[in-house]
């Protein structure tokens, strides 16, 4: 069996993530996220043409009618997309006029209008969303492991989150609803990996007197190390086949996956068990 | 074979003949929602105000009222449904005009007849562009006819004084810009209506024709008798659609409102004045729309990803774990026939990321198969014969598969309590291939595995 010495390089790693978890805090606080409709409510209009027209010339059309400002994207091949922070009907209506009259073959394929209630709901929701899952988890892996066990593969989970938002503030893709669902899939699928890591730590928690925590977790984490190489593996081609065949629709929440996963199976390999090192090692 | 394994392997032809049968009798029970199939989902928030305050009771009708509407309007399977206090969810599947569609549930369609008390003159028509000769005139033809509109507008403001000083009266604007009449109280309104239809009147115009109780015929043939000569006001929603002059005494309370409709709007409000006015007024808090190519470029997308993801993951597995990786492509496929007999059964919405619930459960399905082929291979290194490498492989890897997926059930379950629509569409997918995936790691692949192990043994032996 292989033996690679890990938990020599701890130190090191949980500075990394340390540096890379403040780095996300301050783009957060700084840059912010760039929220979709969901969350802030607005007008999305979805359009086809048989010819494409420029962006800064649709631009022109709409900037008379939209006081608040538009966002206009190219949508797959022939599509247009056009975001704006008006959250009324009417607005919406104007604006489809005003195109439709410019190009007779614009084709609204769909559009979606989120009022400002709804749009704060969804906020509150989602982030009591995550709280009530991040408690049950801990409760629940206290009972079957012990508390400290369950307080190192929280601290990951919050770890991968705010990487993944901070790569979202980077990038400003923008986020909707669907985020969250990948939020809490990140915070399942990291756990799963810190579960399985621990879990073999519990097993061989027996040799702890004779071997030293380090040693310990070492040793587990060679064990595993097969399973997690592959599993990455295995979970990362649906990923990247849906970030680049998924389509535009699905594209914030592929992406926000990739990073989580990477994030993920760094952290259960590093942090928790980097963090389990410490604190064992402090008695 | 011992009664168990046996036990096992039955199990396992059961249920995947069982999901296969029922997925195949029931395949087209699994619902698609509306980002992939196209449609409307309109959020409706019901707006109180202190004269007409909210309560069940209001809702209720309000969810009674949309229903007729929506039933007469004719879409297929709509989904009318009541969310928290005082909301309203309309989905409606493949619906070709989301406009036409909010038109018809978003207006209040309140009826009633006044007696016009007074009334601003009627504006001039807009000058066109093509009765000028040049610019220049038609600019100050514009001018001209905004100035007569401000007037009318103006006059507008003496009527609402005067509306103060009569109980009931209201001041309404009408259908063509810049006309306003000061109107009278309600003579009769849309609650004595029995019935609505469309109708040409004797000019050949679109309008609606209206037939009241009892109760409506009678209180009709009074504010006819008393008003001929003068105007009644046919009024929705505060909107004066038309003002005949009486001319007769009506009996036997039939009555005819005629505006400027075009054959989809007279049908509309046709369909609103039967279904009656709703009891509380309605804001749209939401308001989303696929178009049908959009739904299938989504499906198809969806399809693509998922199948590339699926050929990468079964490819290496073969590869890397052979004949135990076969094994453990046959549980990965068991797994996706159990995820959609079971979306079946649940009566689960298949959304788009539901799709990318199912693709992720793909690439973490196999997980449990690893874990198990890894820690058997420990097993086989400490010296253990195959069938013991296998049954404490098993035995060991257990414990750690149930601890990994039942933690990340707790947030599947959560995404599906808290989360609404789609959000909500992924959480069951999820769960369901969490559970589909457990059963096909320990039970699917142990069983094949078995078999394999059996035989191989067997030929030794021979």
């Amino acid at each position: 069996m292989r033996n690679i010495d890990f938990m020599k390089h701890r130190k090191f790693a949980l500075t990394v993530s340390l540096v890379l978890v403040i780095a996300s805090l301050v783009l957060l606080l700084t840059r912010g996220l760039n929220l979709g409709i969901d969350f802030t409510g607005g007008n999305v209009i979805q359009t086809e043409f048989e010819t494409v027209p420029d962006i800064s010339e649709v631009r022109d059309v709409i900037s008379g009618i939209v006081a608040k400002g538009a966002m206009i994207q190219h949508f797959g091949e022939k599509g247009i997309i056009i975001r704006t922070n008006e959250d009324t009907e009417k607005s919406r209506e104007d604006v489809v006029k005003a195109l439709t009259a410019k190009y007779p073959d614009m084709k609204v394929t769909g559009f979606e209008k989120v009022g400002p209630v709804v749009g704060g709901e969804l906020r509150r929701q989602a982030f009591i969303g995550v709280t009530i899952a991040l408690v049950a988890i801990l409760i629940y892996i206290t009972l079957r492991f012990q508390f400290r066990f369950a307080v190192v593969s929280v601290v990951p989970l919050v770890h991968d989150v705010i990487i993944a938002l901070g790569f979202f503030s980077i990038t400003q893709m923008e986020i909707g609803s669907s985020f969250i669902a990948a939020i809490l899939t990140i915070v399942g699928y990291s756990l799963n990996n810190t579960i399985i890591i621990l879990d073999r730590v519990r097993e061989n928690w027996g040799t702890l007197s004779r071997e030293g925590i380090v040693n310990l977790v070492n040793k587990s984490l060679n064990q595993t190390l097969a399973r997690t190489i592959n599993t990455t593996l295995t979970t990362l081609f649906p990923v990247v086949a849906l970030c680049v065949w998924g389509g535009p629709v699905l594209m914030a929440f592929s992406y926000a996956m990739l990073v989580g996963m990477i994030a993920g199976t760094w952290s259960s390999m590093m942090i928790a068990t980097g963090l389990l090192c410490e604190w064992q090692g402090k008695k | 074979m011992n009664r168990t394994d046996r036990l096992r392997l039955w199990l396992v032809l059961i249920v995947v003949a069982g999901a296969a049968c029922f997925a195949y009798f029931y395949r087209n029970g699994l619902n698609l929602g509306l980002d992939l199939r196209g449609g409307a989902h309109i959020v409706l928030q019901a707006k109180g105000t202190p004269e007409n305050p909210l309560g069940d009771d209001s809702i209720d009708r309000l969810l009674a009222v949309l229903r007729n509407r929506i039933d007469q309007y004719g879409v297929a399977e709509p989904i009318i449904q009541k969310s928290g206090n005082d909301r309203i969810i309309v989905d409606l599947p493949g619906i070709q005009d989301p406009a036409a569609a909010l038109e018809l549930i978003g207006r209040t369609a309140q009826l009633d007849f006044r007696e016009v008390l007074d009334s601003t003159g009627t504006p001039p028509p807009a000058p066109i562009r093509s009765n000028y000769d040049s610019d220049i005139q038609f600019v100050q033809a514009q001018e001209r006819w905004q100035r007569a509109i401000d007037q009318l507008s103006n006059s507008s403001a003496d009527f609402q004084a005067r509306a103060k000083n009569t109980v009931g009266a209201i001041v309404a604007p009408a259908e063509e810009a810049g006309r306003f009449y000061l109107l009278g109280p309600v003579l009769l309104s849309g609650k004595d209506l029995v019935n609505a239809q469309v109708n040409p009147d004797s000019l050949g115009r679109l309008g609606v024709s209206l037939e009241f109780n009892d109760n409506g015929a009678r209180l009709f043939e009074e504010a006819t008798a008393r008003l001929v000569g003068k105007q009644i006001a046919i009024v929705l929603d505060d909107v004066v659609i038309s003002a005949p002059v009486v001319q007769d005494r009506i009996a036997g309370g039939h009555a005819q409102i005629t505006g400027r409709f075009t054959a989809d709007e007279a049908g509309r409000l046709a369909i609103m004045l039967k279904a009656g006015a709703l009891p509380v007024a309605v804001e749209i808090a939401e308001n989303r729309s696929v178009g049908p190519s959009l739904g299938a470029d989504s499906v198809r997308q969806g399809l693509e990803a998922g199948l590339f993801g699926a050929g990468m993951v079964l490819v290496f597995m073969l590869i890397y774990y052979q004949f135990r990786g076969l094994a453990a492509d046959l549980a990965l496929a068991v797994t996706i026939l159990l995820i959609f007999a079971g979306l079946i059964a649940f009566n689960a919405t298949l959304t788009l990321p539901g799709i990318a619930g199912i693709i992720l459960t793909l690439g973490m399905a196999v997980d449990g198969n690893v874990l198990i082929y890894e820690r058997v291979k420990e097993e086989q290194k400490s010296g253990k014969t195959p069938m013991a490498a296998l049954d404490s492989g098993f035995r060991k890897a257990l414990v750690t598969i149930l601890d990994s997926n039942i933690t990340t059930l707790i947030a599947a379950l959560v995404l599906f309590y808290f989360g609404s629509g789609s959000v909500r569409g992924f959480g069951v997918t999820l769960s369901v291939g969490l559970v589909a995936s457990v059963f096909a790691n320990i039970v699917v692949t142990r069983a094949i595995l078995q078999l394999f192990v059996k035989r191989g043994k067997e030929i030794v032996r021979k």
